[in-house]
Parts: C-alpha cells; structure tokens; sequence
C-alpha cells in the first residue's frame, strides 16, 4: 500500500516537471496521454466495473469539446472551460442513458453508437456550430489572470483537472455505490431479487462517466484550440474501447497505459508508414488473445509470479 | 381468522395455452413455517416468480402485509420485505461470499447511492453481511469468491443472500436441492435455527426436511391447491400419494 502510493506519487511528480525537463513534443504528446487517458478511463467505468459497453461515449466527448469551443471564445474562464461543458455532457448523459439503458447487450451498443452518430451528423450540418469544419482558433481559458498559452501553464493546469476527475473516478469504483456496480455487472437479476432498482444505478453511472468525458472533451479543444464534428464520430468511441482494452478492463489506471499505448504507437509508427492503422490493430489482435487482461492484467500476472 | 402476512386469492398464471397457476388461494400467518410441494410441473417454482414480480401474474390477488404487491417489479417486492433464493444457484460469482452478503444486506440499507464512501467504513450492512455468514455457516469463508465454494456452501450462500436482506417473509425454492444428505441435514439444522420472525415459505421434495420444518403444508397440482394441512394430515390424505405416485 505504502509502495503503491509512492509508486503513484513518483510517476505524478515525474508528469508534473516533465516541461521543465524536456522540448514541447514530448510534452505534447503526455497532454494527449492524459486527456485520452482520463476519457478512456470514464469509460472503464461502464465497461469495467458496470458491465456497460457503450459504442457512443464520444456523444458526451464531443458535447464538452463543443461547448467549451463555443462559449471559450466570449468567456475565457473556468466556467465555460470546465463547468459548463461538463453539465451539458452530463444532461445529455442524462437523456441518452435515460432511453439507452431500458435495454442491455448488444441493444444498449446500438443505441448509445446511434445517439452519437445522431450528434455527428446534426453538427456536421450546422452552420451555427462551423459545420464539416467546426469550430476554430478557440482560446484558451485565462486563469487568475493568467493565460495558459504556455507549455508549461496548461500543463499544470491539465495534470489538476485530470487527477481531480481520476481521483473522483477511483473514490466511484470503491463507493457504496461502485459496490452496486459491481453487483449489476455479476448479476442483474439477483441484485433486482434482492431489491436494486438497477437502472438507476446504471442510469446514474452512465451521467458520472459522461460528464467526465465531456470534460475530456473540453480539454481537447483547449489543447488543440479548435474542434470537429469527427470528435463525434464513432472512431473517437472505438479508441477509446481500445486504449481500455489494451490497458485492462476494470482497473481504472490501465486507462493511461492504454491510451500512452494508442497514441505513441500512432505517432512513433504514422512517422514511418501510413498503414499505423494496420499495425494498431495487429497490436489490438494480440493483445485480445494472448493478454486479455490488458497490460495491467499482464503485469499482475507477472507480479503473481514473483511473489 | 387472523389478518395473514401473505394472502393470495385466485391467482393465475398462463403461458399460452398452458395454465402454470390456475387458481391458486393461499395465506400466511407471520410467523409461520409452510412448505409447499407437488410433484415437477404442478406450479411451484412460476408461484414464486409470480410472487416476487419475476413473472407478472395474468389474474388475482396478492396481499402482503396490507400492501398489493401483484405485479410490481422484482426490487419492490424486495424493499418490502420479501426475499428468495433461487432453485438453481444465482449469486455473484467474482465477488466475495463477504461482498455477495454486504450487497444483499444494503439493499435494505439505504446508502447504495453514497458515491464517495468507502464500502468498508460503512459498517451496517457489513454487520449484518458477517452476522448473516455465521447463521448460513460460512464465517471461515467470508474471504473466498463464490468460485471457490464446494456446491453444498454455494447453496448455503445462496439463502445467505436471501436472508441478508432482513425479510419478513423469506421464500426458499429447492434449498436443499442436488445435495448430498449430509449437506441436506446442515441446512435443515440451519433453516430450523433461522429466527421465527422470519416467515418462511419454502418449496422441498425432501419429505424428511418437510416434516421436521414445516408447520403447514400446501400440496400443488396442475396449478391448483389440492390440499392444506399439517404434515401429518397431508401425509395420510390418499390423494397426494395419487399425484405423486399415479393412480392405477
């Protein structure tokens, strides 16, 4: 337990003075990490620990990104950077989950991926919201009068929003109410015998993991100052079902080293070869057969062997 | 007649053309032990999932404790206080015969939506999950995942659960059933220990488990009442010998 939280405490301080250490591409490259990261990890909570396997978490992605870019511009604060993306994504959370989780399996997949493609398709053709374009040159947000236009200043600022979001995730997972989650995930049937109204708790589940996600989004849009009706596409739900897989399904962390995974692989080999698509899903492939537990399963595996 | 903790009156279940419960009338004193039996396919089984909202019922009443609970969904009848276990085993396999327990006994709880506890400093349910492990007799177990339990401790569990719940009226379908007649006698002697605040109505093709638990007895075929009585009167009734064995 001691070891753990040094462990933790190393790897956030080691991030944290990463600008002062290194160039801006590295640099970049950790923000996209972490922004992914903690937007794969949002979805973890559904599939890992509720049982929920959501192929549109990038509605609520894409809800956040585009009402930061939309009110950022006119107010560059954290209202319109952090907490008004994130109920947006939480109401629309809220409506999606609502209809979505009446149904489960392969019928709750198809419905959450509907709904986001719904979304991908009304921006794309909204002239009010930039259309196939989006919405461009968005600021970034002014902080105690501070613009954090530098490197180093959005990179303090991402490391608190990500680690309060994971912290908040991570306190879910061993609520009470987690506990419940995990119930539902075992077996529903039971739960409800024994007197789980468990589609509240799914519902509730669903709004916790969407709002999240949309500030994920809200944080791309600040890091890449400008955002796209793609955001909503199911691509974006699709890597996000991949860096959680990669890097181990209900364990929360396996989140970061999934989407460190994802996102260095993509640029380490898309600089060599423009076929890194192909080489990801050959990684995917493996990984799926040979260490289904993601590489936080093979670690513990190996930890197991040790010890 | 006594204001009964559960009473049903003309209840009916159909499936197509096939009448699993045609009319079935009974009440239940609190605190009274009732067994029900019938030979396979007399209506058992479809009258608890009727009871306990898993199957909604196509007619009659169902009273419990002054309240209609006919056709409500399974967490309602639940919060009210009625609890089963299942014929053939349904816990949560990857938890913990300690987290299988503590899942059952916040149900009632309240607290469930408590986002930023920790489950282990809530301590009620936790209380009761422990209390209840010993009652079931798996206080050594409490660690193990339902994986790891021998079948006749999966079943001991599996009324655990039910009964971590705090129910008033407890409904046991087949407790006993695929157990060695060892493990049979343990759970005999633990549902007699159970307290008498609990109701029990328990279905059991164990006659010997029916006479030493029972107070009443309910005979079902084809979906009706065929007789009501103590074990004693219903064992000397010819017509229940007939249903069991046939008539030549």
């Amino acid at each position: 337990m001691m070891a753990r939280g040094l462990g933790i405490a190393v790897v956030v301080a080691a991030v944290a003075v990463l600008p002062l250490a290194a160039g801006p591409y590295p640099v970049k490259l950790v923000q996209e990490i972490l922004i992914w990261g903690i937007f794969a990890m949002s979805l973890d909570l559904l599939m890992g620990y509720a049982g929920m396997v959501s192929f549109g978490h990038s509605a609520f992605f894409g809800i956040g990104a585009y009402t930061a870019a939309l009110l950022l511009s006119k107010w560059p604060g954290l209202l319109a950077a952090l907490a008004a993306p994130a109920l947006a994504a939480a109401v629309g959370a809220l409506a999606i989950g609502f209809l979505s989780t009446r149904v489960g399996g392969v019928y709750f997949i198809m419905l959450t991926l509907a709904f986001s493609q719904m979304f991908f398709a009304l921006t794309f053709q909204n002239a009010f919201l930039g259309a196939e374009d989006g919405i461009t040159s968005v600021p970034r947000p002014t902080l105690f009068g501070l613009p954090l236009t530098s490197l180093g200043a959005f990179h303090v600022y991402l490391i608190v929003i990500v680690g309060a979001a994971a912290f908040l995730l991570h306190r879910v997972v061993r609520s009470p109410f987690g506990h419940v989650l995990r119930g539902i995930h075992d077996n529903e049937e039971r739960m409800q015998a024994v007197g789980y109204a468990i589609r509240r708790y799914k519902l509730l589940a669903f709004v916790i993991a969407g709002t999240v996600a949309g500030v994920a989004g809200s944080l791309y849009t600040q890091f890449v100052g400008s955002i796209s009706p793609d955001a909503f596409l199911w691509t974006t739900s699709g890597e996000a079902l991949l860096m959680v897989i990669i890097g181990g399904t209900g364990t929360l962390n396996g989140a970061w080293l999934g989407a460190a995974a994802f996102i260095l692989l993509q640029s380490l080999v898309s600089s060599y070869t423009e076929r890194w698509m192909l080489i990801l899903g050959f990684t995917f492939v493996l990984f799926v057969l040979f260490a289904p537990g993601g590489i936080v399963g093979a670690l513990r595996g190996r930890v197991g062997v040790h010890s | 007649m006594t204001s009964a903790l559960l009473s049903i009156e003309a209840l009916t279940r159909n499936f197509g053309a096939l009448s699993a419960l045609a009319g079935v009338s009974l009440a239940l004193e609190a605190r009274e032990r009732r067994a029900v039996i019938g030979p396979n396919g007399a209506g058992k089984t479809t009258l608890f999932n009727v009871i306990t909202g898993q199957l909604p019922p196509s007619g009659g009443r169902i009273v419990f404790d002054g309240h209609p609970i006919a056709g409500l969904p399974p967490h309602a009848v639940a919060q009210r206080g009625v609890s089963r276990s299942f014929q053939r085993t349904n816990l949560f396999p990857r938890l913990t015969v300690l987290e299988n327990l503590r899942l059952a006994a916040a149900a009632g709880e309240g607290g469930s939506y408590d986002l930023l506890g920790r489950v282990e400093r809530v301590t009620a349910p936790l209380a009761v999950a422990r209390e209840t492990a010993s009652a079931v007799g798996l206080a050594d177990r409490i660690g193990e995942t339902v994986g790891r339990l021998s079948y006749g401790e999966q079943r001991q569990l599996e009324v655990g659960v039910a009964l971590a719940t705090r129910p008033k009226l407890l409904l046991l379908d087949e407790p006993t059933a695929g157990m060695s007649p060892e493990e049979t006698q343990r759970m005999t002697r633990m549902l007699e220990g159970l307290p008498r605040e609990v109701t029990l109505l328990i279905i059991e093709h164990d006659m010997d488990v029916v006479g030493s638990l029972a107070d009443r007895v309910t005979v079902l075929h084809y979906g009706q009442v065929l007789t009501e009585g103590t074990f004693d009167e219903v064992k000397q009734d010819p017509r229940v010998y007939e249903v069991y064995l046939g008539t030549e």
